[in-house]
């Protein structure tokens, strides 16, 4: 069978099962439609979190950014881990307890107001709408590399099945879809790993044949590292596994961007909701387990994925001569993702660190996407890889979805706009809600707005600044007030998104010397966090303490037991 | 001076409740050091130094970057969900 035809049955076979799940575990009620009626096993949510959590971006694009950036890439594989921590310890637990529907009801509700229930909405809306934008692409992108169908047909395809699922199933039918697709991303990541680790250094294991030596070629019995650093210093590039040498980012920045990515990571709503779906507050401790352990697998392959296709990519390309490149490079020449130009007329491809005398272009995704070609896997292994990308994208896609219609049927309409509305309007609304998000975010895959990956990078500053401070305070601490909470979101929010459009869209040609102690505008969410944190802290000793009821209802969430 | 009798069972569990936040606290402080000094101690500030130790192929302080903090998050969290199942026994919080 062709790669074409293996794509297809398996692209078909797992959207197949997709629909079904979804069909058998429909949400009958707006507990099921938001919170899958919080009867989820802490393993199965362990299994979603993680689909839910990584996007087609963690699938696809990780190992390739990770390649080369080297050391630096460190940033994101301990920012997007560290933040479950975070999860587990300060949020989940406690979220779970207080066990209603949406991360803004607890936000209105601990801090008595209306007011900082709609800066909760908002903020929820607009995080999710940015980071949607960018897994409807990728489902797009996914579609006319394996399937050859233009990008925006892609993009209606995966709309379309979304919608039949997302809409009819509510969360109980994104859940264990999710398990589904967690269950056939990570398989798809890990078999051409392993594969590539065995071919290059003898051991299947990714995580260890990365600290393996070289098995064939040139540096045959040299640990893999070390060729890769010898490789860069060649080429005239700072060595992989060095740290802020020049030309890498520097130390402060390093550190603010780590911290935003694990406060982001803690502070986004479609991944908080998820601790909302089990049975308990103990469930969710464990969930908090499971889920970090299934991320852990595909974070822990990704850097040694990187590490092979780096050394990979430079073994067999620089300095051979064009009509002798492998088969690969040929195939994927044609999808624009790498890219040769023969500036000096020698017939070699020259691979540099100096941008003037480079002429070899590779874009990131090439690294997972043509894995299992440069492995010489069979077409299976190809289409599966296809199917894994898609079980990302939509998961991810599936999951912010649903959090934009609890946010706008149930806070916005039930708690705030409509609150006489009765469950089954409520029901009908929360579909209506979904399915006007899908058409949204599918409008946002055919027509992208610039500069995407920046505003996914927003996605995570905002979330940094605006909910994980308050969500913290509101559980840790009974004095903090509605006067405190809201004006440290503003700030924190108004801070944030000041700084990035500012650096990224006014003066986009400033450096770290510019910048406001070094810190780029994808770590500034780092600083945002501090300043919510102490101006909520500062104007809730300077206003009336909160109601008796509210402080009771901090102390009850503290405990774990069922019931009153 | 006594307490009225009708008022002692319910001080009593009131004691035991902040008597099992403060533990949780404890346990949550801990791990939180742990977490803060691998990701951001041995992950970014001392990465240089740790660097000039070799473990197999692995410069130190790059491992703990790309591979090693990841395990020890996973481990905390564990470590978290038993520790805290046994002080919601002990402090009869879990029904």
């Amino acid at each position: 069978m062709s790669v074409q035809a293996w794509t297809y049955s398996l692209v078909g076979i797992t959207f197949g099962i997709y629909i079904l799940i979804a069909f058998f575990s429909r949400a009958k009620s707006t507990s099921g439609f938001y919170v899958a009626g919080q009867g989820v096993p802490a393993f199965a949510n362990g299994m979603a979190t993680g689909a839910d959590w990584m996007s087609a971006a963690s699938f696809i694009s990780l190992a390739g950014l990770i390649s080369f950036m080297g050391w630096t890439g460190a940033m994101y594989l301990m920012g997007w881990t560290g933040g479950f921590v975070l999860l587990a310890f300060l949020l989940a637990p406690y979220l779970r307890k207080y066990g209603k529907f949406t991360t803004s009801e607890f936000i209105g509700d601990r801090y008595y107001s209306q007011t900082a229930r709609l800066v909760a909405a908002v903020c929820t809306i607009f995080i999710s709408f940015t980071y949607v934008a960018g897994q409807m692409r990728g489902v797009g992108v996914v579609f006319s590399r394996f399937l050859e169908v233009p990008v925006d047909v892609g993009v209606v395809i995966g709309m379309s099945l979304v919608f039949l699922y997302a809409t009819f199933g509510g969360m109980r039918g994104i859940t264990y879809t999710q398990v589904a697709q967690y269950v056939v991303l990570i398989v798809a990541y890990l078999i051409p790993a392993a594969a590539i680790s065995w071919k290059m250094t003898g051991s299947p294991i990714p995580q260890i044949g990365f600290g393996g030596t070289i098995q064939e070629g040139a540096n045959a019995g040299q640990f893999l590292l070390e060729t890769l650093d010898h490789l860069h210093r060649e080429l005239g590039l700072p060595a992989y596994t060095a740290a802020y040498v020049p030309g890498k980012r520097g130390i402060v920045d390093v550190f603010a961007i780590t911290l935003a990515l694990m406060v982001g990571t803690a502070g986004l709503p479609h991944v908080l909701i998820r601790f909302y779906t089990v049975r308990t507050a103990r469930a969710a401790r464990w969930s908090a387990v499971w889920a970090l352990l299934f991320i852990s697998l595909l974070y822990t392959t990704a850097p040694a994925v990187a590490g092979f296709a780096r050394v990979n990519l430079i073994q067999s390309l620089n300095g051979v001569a064009y009509e002798n490149a492998p088969d690969w490079f040929k195939s994927w020449e044609v999808t624009g993702l790498v890219q040769f130009e023969d500036k000096n007329s020698d017939g070699l491809i020259d691979y540099e660190g100096e941008a003037s005398s480079n002429e070899l272009k590779v874009d990131r995704d090439i690294m997972v996407l043509a894995n299992p070609e440069i492995a010489n896997l069979p077409a299976w292994v190809v289409a599966l890889v296809a199917a894994g990308g898609l079980a990302a994208a939509l998961s991810t896609a599936a999951g912010l979805l649903l959090v934009i219609a609890s946010a706008v049927s149930h806070d916005l309409g039930k708690k705030m706009f409509a609150p006489k509305m009765s469950e089954k309007r409520e029901l009908r609304t929360a579909r209506i809600s979904a399915g006007a998000a899908v058409l949204v975010a599918g409008l946002l895959g055919i027509y992208p707005p610039a500069y995407v990956a920046e505003v996914v990078a927003f996605a995570f500053g905002l979330a940094a600044s605006s909910f994980f401070p308050v969500l913290v305070l509101g559980i840790f601490s009974k004095r903090v007030t509605k006067e405190g909470a809201i004006s440290g979101m503003l700030v924190g929010i108004l801070f944030t998104t000041a700084y990035i459009i500012y650096f990224r869209f006014l003066e986009p040609t400033a450096g770290p010397d510019e910048w406001f102690l070094g810190i780029s505008p994808q770590g500034i969410g780092a600083v945002g966090m501090v300043l919510n944190f102490s101006i909520a802290g500062l104007v809730s000793l300077v206003t009336p303490a909160p109601p008796r009821s509210v402080q009771e209802l901090v102390e009850e969430i503290r405990l774990p037991r069922e019931g009153r | 001076m006594s307490k009225p009798v009708e008022n002692s069972d319910e001080n009593l569990s009131e004691k035991k409740n902040r008597a099992y936040w403060r533990a949780n606290i404890r346990v949550m402080t801990t791990l939180l050091s742990i977490w803060a000094v691998v990701a951001y101690g041995f992950g970014l500030i001392w990465v240089e130094e740790l660097n000039s130790f070799q473990m197999g192929g692995f410069p130190f302080g790059f491992w703990v970057g790309h591979q090693g903090a990841m395990y020890v998050f996973v481990v905390l969290v564990l470590v978290y969900a038993f520790w805290m199942d046994r002080l919601d026994k002990i402090y009869g919080v879990d029904k």
